[in-house]
C-alpha cells in the first residue's frame, strides 16, 4: 500500500492545525513521526482517519492512486488502514473477543472467517503482549489500566495485519516494560506487506523499532527529514534547536490546539 | 385453509403480517353488559365470575383515564372489538389446530421452541387459547398449566382463593377493563416443593384489526416451589389501533421463586397498557425480566409486594422506544415485612424521536427493619430529537433503611463511533453493537434463545438509523 499526504490542511472550528503536510510512505517501510505537544501529530492521524471534528481545507490523501478524503470512515479501514489510538475510548458491554472476531471478519472476509482458528491466534497474541486470557471476555477497554489499553491497540493490530497502520503515541505513559512489549508486536507485524507511521515525542520507543525515516513536525508542517540518525540529533538537540533551525517563535506555541 | 393472505406494509416489524379473521364468534364493537353477558356465556362460566365481571365493568366506567404517564386520548372505547373467539376448541396437539393459526404459530417458531426448550406451551389467538401443552412428566408432578377459563371450571378453589387478590379490579382503570373482559390468559399451579426446570411459555398474538386482548395470568408457586415462565407477544400491522390490556397476578408461597420473563414485540399500532404484580411471602423470591419494543404507547410497571420476611423482589426492565413510540416502564417494589430486599434495574434506548420513561416507585411501610433496595436507570439517547425521563418515587416510613438509586443518562458518542468505524465496522453497526453492549448486563440474565432473539430485535430497530 502506497499512503500519500499532499499539501494537506486541516482545521478544527476555525484553528487551522495541519497548514501543509507532504509525506509518501507504503507498506514495507517504518516511518517515525516526531515533535513536541501541539505540532498536529495526532490531528494528522485522526484527518488520515476522517474524524468528523476536522475538517480539511486543502490538499489530498491517496491510498495507492486513489483518494481516500471522500470515504467513511470504516471504508478507509476496509483499504487495510488502521490506526493504534492514543486514547482508547471504553466500549461498555462489547466484549474484546465479540468485537474482535467483527473486526477480523470484515478485514478477512466473512467466508473465510474461522471461529476456532481465530481464537487460537487471538490467545497465542495475548501470551505474546503478555496479556491475560481472560481478556477476552472483558468489556472492550472497559476499566483497562493505560497500560493495557495501549497493549489491547496493538494486540488488535497484530489480529487484523493491516497494510499499513498509524500508531498514535502508543508509547507515551508506559514503562520500559511495556515499551519493549508494545515495539515487539510491531517489529512482529514488519515485512513488505505492513508499513507503518509511529508518532511519538520521545526517542525511547525508537529504540526498540529502529524506523527507517524520520520526520519532525512543528506547528503544522513537516519542517525535515531524514534516516534514523535524525533521532540523534534530536535527542542531543533538543526540539530548541528545530524552532531555532526554523526560526520559530515559542510563545506562538499557546494558539496550538491538540486534539 | 386458506391460503390468501393480504399483504400490509410490515416495514422492519417481522410480524406484521395476518391472516383473514376468520373468528367462529365475535361481539359487537363496543363494551357494555351485552357483550359481558355474551362472553361470560360463551365460557360457560359460574354466576361468582359473571358478577366479578359486571362489577369491574361498573368500576371501569367510574374511573377516570390515568392523568399521568403516555398520552392515551387516542383510545376509543366504543371502536374496540372486546371478545373474537378463533375456534371452537382447544387443542393440545398442533395437528389438530385449525390450519390458518398453526402457519401463524409456524412464522414464528412457536412449534419449534416447544420442542427444543419449553416444558409447556400455551398459545393465545385474539381472544382464546388455542393451544396448550404440558410435558407428562410435570403433569404427574401435579403441575397445572392451562388457561384461566379450564381453571376456573376444574380447579375454582384455587383460582376462587387468588383470582383477583393480587390485583383487585378496583386498582386502575384498565385493571377493572381486564377483570371485566378478560379472556384466554394463563393459569398455573406449581405444587410444594417440585422445580419445573424449563420455562413454561405462553404466546399471546392479536390477529383481528381494531382488536382488544385482555388476557389474563395467575401463576401460583406453592411453598418452595420454582418456576420460570416466559411470555411473548406480537401482532400485525394495522392502520388502526390495538389494545393489549392484560392482567398478571403472581403468588410465591413460603420459599417459592418465580420468575416472569417477557420480551414484547408489539406492531407500532399497539397500546400496550399492563398491570403486573407479584407478592412474595416469607423468603420468597418474585423475579420480573419485562423487555419493551414496540407499541404505540406502553405504560407497564411491574411490581412485587414483599409480605414476608426474607423476601426478595427483583425487576429488570428493558425498553426500546423507537419512531412515535412512548414506553412508560418501570418497577415499583412494596416492602411490608422487615429483612426484605428489592431491586430494580432499568434499562431504555430512545431512538428517532421516541420516548422511554422510567416510572418506578419503592414504598417502605412502617415499623420494619433492615430493609434493602436498589435502584439502577440508565438510558440511552440516540439521537437529539429522542427524550428519556426519569420518575423515581420513594416513600420511606421505616428508619432502618438502606436504600440506593443511581441514575445515568447516556449518548453514543462521537468517539465510540470513530473507534468502532476504524476497525471497519459501517456507523450502523457500529451504533447497534454500542446499543447492545448497552444491554449486555440484563441481556445476560436472559436464557439463551430470548437474549439471541432481543438482539435480533435490536438489530431490526437500528436499521437504517443511519442517514
Amino acid at each position: 500500500m502506497k499512503l500519500e499526504i499532499k499539501g494537506l490542511k486541516a482545521k478544527i472550528e476555525d484553528t487551522p492545525i495541519l497548514n501543509g503536510i507532504d509525506l509518501t510512505m507504503e507498506s514495507g517501510q517504518i516511518h517515525a513521526l516526531m515533535g513536541p505537544n501541539g505540532s498536529g501529530k495526532s490531528t494528522l492521524s485522526n484527518v488520515i482517519f476522517g474524524h468528523p471534528s476536522y475538517e480539511v481545507t486543502g490538499g489530498e490523501i491517496l491510498v495507492d492512486g486513489e483518494n481516500i478524503l471522500e470515504m467513511e470512515t470504516h471504508e478507509r479501514a476496509r483499504l487495510g488502514l488502521f490506526m493504534a489510538f492514543q486514547y482508547p475510548v471504553e466500549i461498555p458491554g462489547v466484549t474484546v473477543g465479540r468485537f474482535l472476531k467483527r473486526a477480523a471478519e470484515i478485514r478477512f472476509g466473512e467466508e473465510d472467517f474461522k471461529a476456532a482458528a481465530f481464537i487460537k491466534e487471538l490467545r497465542s497474541w495475548l501470551d505474546f503482549m503478555n496479556m491475560d486470557q481472560n481478556f477476552i471476555n472483558r468489556y472492550l477497554n472497559e476499566g483497562f489500566s493505560g497500560g493495557e489499553k495501549k497493549r489491547m491497540e496493538v494486540l488488535q493490530m497484530l489480529m487484523l495485519k493491516p497494510s499499513f497502520a498509524v500508531m498514535d503515541e502508543t508509547d507515551s505513559g508506559l514503562d520500559i516494560d511495556a515499551l519493549r512489549i508494545v515495539a515487539n508486536g510491531l517489529n512482529e507485524l514488519r515485512g513488505d506487506a505492513f508499513g507503518a507511521m509511529v508518532i511519538t515525542h520521545y526517542q525511547r520507543i525508537l529504540d526498540y523499532i529502529k524506523p527507517d525515516f524520520v520526520h519532525i513536525m512543528y506547528k503544522g508542517t513537516i519542517v525535515t527529514s531524514g534516516g534514523r540518525e535524525l533521532v540523534e540529533t534530536l535527542e542531543e538537540r533538543g526540539y530548541d534547536w528545530v524552532r531555532k533551525q526554523h526560526g520559530i517563535e515559542e510563545e506562538e506555541e499557546e494558539v496550538v490546539h491538540e486534539h | 385453509m386458506s391460503t390468501e393472505q393480504e399483504q400490509v406494509k410490515v416495514e422492519d416489524y417481522k410480524y406484521g403480517f395476518h391472516y383473514p379473521d376468520e373468528s367462529v364468534f365475535k361481539t359487537e364493537k363496543g363494551l357494555n353488559e351485552e357483550v359481558i353477558h355474551a362472553i361470560s356465556d360463551h365460557k360457560g362460566e359460574p354466576d361468582w365470575m359473571r358478577e366479578f365481571r359486571l362489577e369491574s365493568l361498573k368500576t371501569f366506567r367510574a374511573k377516570p383515564m390515568p392523568n399521568w404517564g403516555g398520552d392515551l386520548s387516542d383510545i376509543d372505547f366504543d371502536d374496540i372489538y372486546y371478545y373474537a373467539k378463533p375456534s371452537e376448541k382447544q387443542y393440545d396437539s398442533w395437528d389438530d389446530v385449525p390450519a390458518a393459526i398453526k402457519e401463524t404459530y409456524d412464522r414464528l417458531g412457536i412449534p419449534e421452541a416447544e420442542r427444543k426448550y419449553l416444558a409447556g406451551v400455551g398459545a393465545q389467538y385474539d381472544s382464546e387459547m388455542v393451544y396448550h401443552n404440558i410435558q407428562q412428566e410435570l403433569k404427574d408432578k401435579g403441575v397445572i398449566f392451562t388457561d384461566p377459563e379450564t381453571a376456573v371450571r376444574e380447579h375454582p378453589d384455587l383460582v376462587r382463593k387468588f383470582f383477583g387478590t393480587v390485583i383487585p379490579y378496583s386498582d386502575n382503570k384498565f385493571a377493572a377493563l381486564n377483570s371485566a373482559v378478560w379472556s384466554g390468559g394463563s393459569f398455573v399451579y406449581i405444587p410444594p416443593g417440585v422445580h419445573v426446570d424449563v420455562p413454561l411459555q405462553a404466546y399471546f398474538r392479536i390477529n383481528s384489526q381494531n382488536f382488544g386482548q385482555f388476557e389474563r395470568t395467575l401463576i401460583i408457586a406453592d411453598k418452595g416451589s420454582f418456576v420460570h415462565y416466559v411470555e411473548g407477544c406480537t401482532a400485525p400491522v394495522f392502520a388502526t389501533d390495538s389494545l393489549h390490556s392484560a392482567v398478571v397476578e403472581i403468588v410465591a408461597l413460603e420459599g417459592a421463586r418465580v420468575r416472569y420473563s417477557t420480551i414484547q414485540n408489539w406492531s407500532s399500532d399497539v397500546y400496550n397498557l399492563v398491570t403486573k404484580r407479584g407478592v412474595a411471602y416469607k423468603d420468597a423470591t418474585v423475579e420480573w425480566v419485562d423487555g419493551n419494543l414496540g407499541s404505540k404507547r406502553t405504560m407497564k410497571y411491574p411490581s412485587v409486594w414483599l409480605m414476608g420476611e426474607g423476601a426478595h423482589g427483583e425487576i429488570l426492565s428493558i425498553a426500546f422506544g423507537g419512531k412515535g413510540q412512548e414506553q412508560d416502564t418501570g418497577g415499583k417494589c412494596v416492602h411490608c415485612a422487615s429483612n426484605t430486599s428489592s431491586v430494580i434495574t432499568s434499562k431504555s434506548i430512545s431512538k428517532d424521536g421516541g420516548i422511554a420513561s422510567y416510572r418506578g416507585q419503592i414504598k417502605v411501610e412502617p415499623g420494619l427493619t433492615n430493609v434493602r433496595s436498589h435502584v439502577e436507570c440508565d438510558a440511552l439517547i440516540l439521537d437529539p430529537e429522542s427524550k428519556s425521563n426519569t420518575y423515581p418515587y420513594m416513600d420511606i416510613m421505616s428508619d432502618d433503611v438502606s436504600i440506593e438509586h443511581e441514575a445515568r443518562v447516556s449518548k453514543i458518542s462521537e468517539e465510540q463511533l470513530f473507534y468502532l468505524t476504524s476497525r471497519g465496522m459501517d456507523e450502523e453497526e457500529a451504533s447497534t453493537m454500542i446499543v447492545n453492549g448497552f444491554l449486555d448486563p440484563l441481556v445476560k440474565q436472559l436464557p439463551m434463545e430470548y437474549a439471541v432473539e432481543l438482539n435480533r430485535l435490536i438489530e431490526l430497530e437500528m436499521e437504517g438509523s443511519v442517514g
